[in-house]
């Protein structure tokens, strides 16, 4: 009787599913992008005379030395800070000229007039953290983003996306220039509708 | 003789190796692809804090990269424990940043050199003081578009 081993796997397809798997791996691993928050600094100049702003329209943050947080003169959490710069930017309060007539804010005397003269004052001091100061800085631009997201789904409703997807899709290479052409106008009206608008003030040294 | 006679033991037959090349072919594209090469060592202590409402750095031949932070345990004895501004692969004070912002600057090609953005990669136990100063050397030379690069994360890690 002939001798009955185990038959050879057939191994031929081994470089198929080998080639299948690598271009998987092509086709699905992104090479990692740094990400981060965006910001512009003020140039050097100085102004000849500052504008005038009134001090309703000013939101100030202050952050301490010991990483606490002062908003409009009162001890906050970090975790409301985006619920209160929202209803400041959105309070809406002007009349006339000065009026907003998108705000959904409480139209509060005391608070800001419109989104376009409400300013964000951030100021921390020499020993605040780097960590804190951050989180400070993405809740900030976390309202405003709640905000133009909330406008930028009312005026294009069939878009499907809100506006922090559309500017991603506009920074993206890969969109073509004439999606980018036509995303561009929808992203400046609610830009100009909530225009960020986030002074910071040289740190002041702790004694 | 019965039908049902016992399979000859002892000898396996050897596993094909044939397709071994093609594994590791694919394991060394894998790599090639994924692989991001960093253009300088870091010798500081670079853990960067968390934030959710970022924006992509695209496009890497536009970016100038400043890290800070503690110096890492291999350089502690040396340079000590306070938190140093990095510039390419040496410690630098915060006086040399505006130098240096202007020699990368004049180092990139023409139509560049008006859009490019100047990423902080700190650390997230620095303090607000050194970041102030770059800051303020930065705008001395007109670099105005910063990126403060971080983690993608929930805000609430900063805090712990």
């Amino acid at each position: 009787m002939a001798k009955r081993s185990a038959p050879e796997v057939n191994a031929g397809s081994m470089a198929d599913i080998a080639f299948l798997l690598l271009i998987f791996f092509l086709v699905t691993t992104t090479i990692e992008t740094d990400s981060g928050l965006n910001r512009k600094l003020p140039p050097m100049e100085d102004q000849v005379d500052p504008p005038v702003i009134r001090q309703k329209n000013i939101f100030t943050v202050l952050v301490s030395k010991n990483d606490q947080l002062l908003v409009e003169e009162e001890l906050a959490e970090i975790k409301d800070l985006r619920s209160l710069a929202v209803e400041f930017l959105d309070n809406g309060g002007g009349v006339g000229d000065e009026a907003c007539d998108y705000c959904q804010g409480k139209r509060d005397e005391s608070s800001s007039d419109n989104p376009d003269k409400a300013i964000i004052s951030l100021k921390n001091d020499r020993e605040t953290s780097y960590k804190v100061y951050i989180a400070v800085q993405n809740e900030l631009v976390a309202a405003y983003n709640d905000l133009r997201n909330r406008e930028f789904i009312r005026l294009n409703p069939n878009l499907g996306i809100n506006y922090v997807e559309a500017q991603k899709k506009y920074d993206d290479p890969r969109t073509s220039l004439d999606e980018q052409d036509k995303l561009k106008p929808k992203l400046d009206v609610v830009k100009s509708m909530y225009p960020q608008k986030l002074s910071e003030a040289e740190s002041t040294k702790s004694s | 003789m019965s039908k049902f006679k016992k399979k000859k033991g002892g000898d396996l037959p050897a596993i094909n190796t044939a397709s071994l090349p093609d594994i590791v072919f694919m394991l060394l594209f894998f790599f090639m692809v994924a692989t991001v090469m960093r253009d300088s060592t870091l010798m500081v202590v670079n853990k960067l804090p968390a934030a959710d409402q970022t924006q992509k750095l695209d496009k890497k031949d536009r970016v100038m990269y400043i890290y800070a932070g503690k110096p890492s345990s291999r350089y502690e004895d040396k340079y000590g424990s306070t938190a140093r501004i990095q510039l390419n692969d040496k410690f630098a004070t915060v006086s040399e940043v505006g130098a240096f912002i202007l020699a990368e600057r004049a180092s990139k090609r023409q139509e560049l050199q008006n859009v490019l953005t100047t990423s902080l990669k700190v650390d997230s136990d620095t303090k607000m003081g050194l970041i102030q100063d770059v800051k303020q050397e930065l705008r001395k030379v007109g670099a105005l578009k910063i990126n403060y690069t971080t983690r993608i994360g929930d805000y609430t890690q900063n805090l712990k």
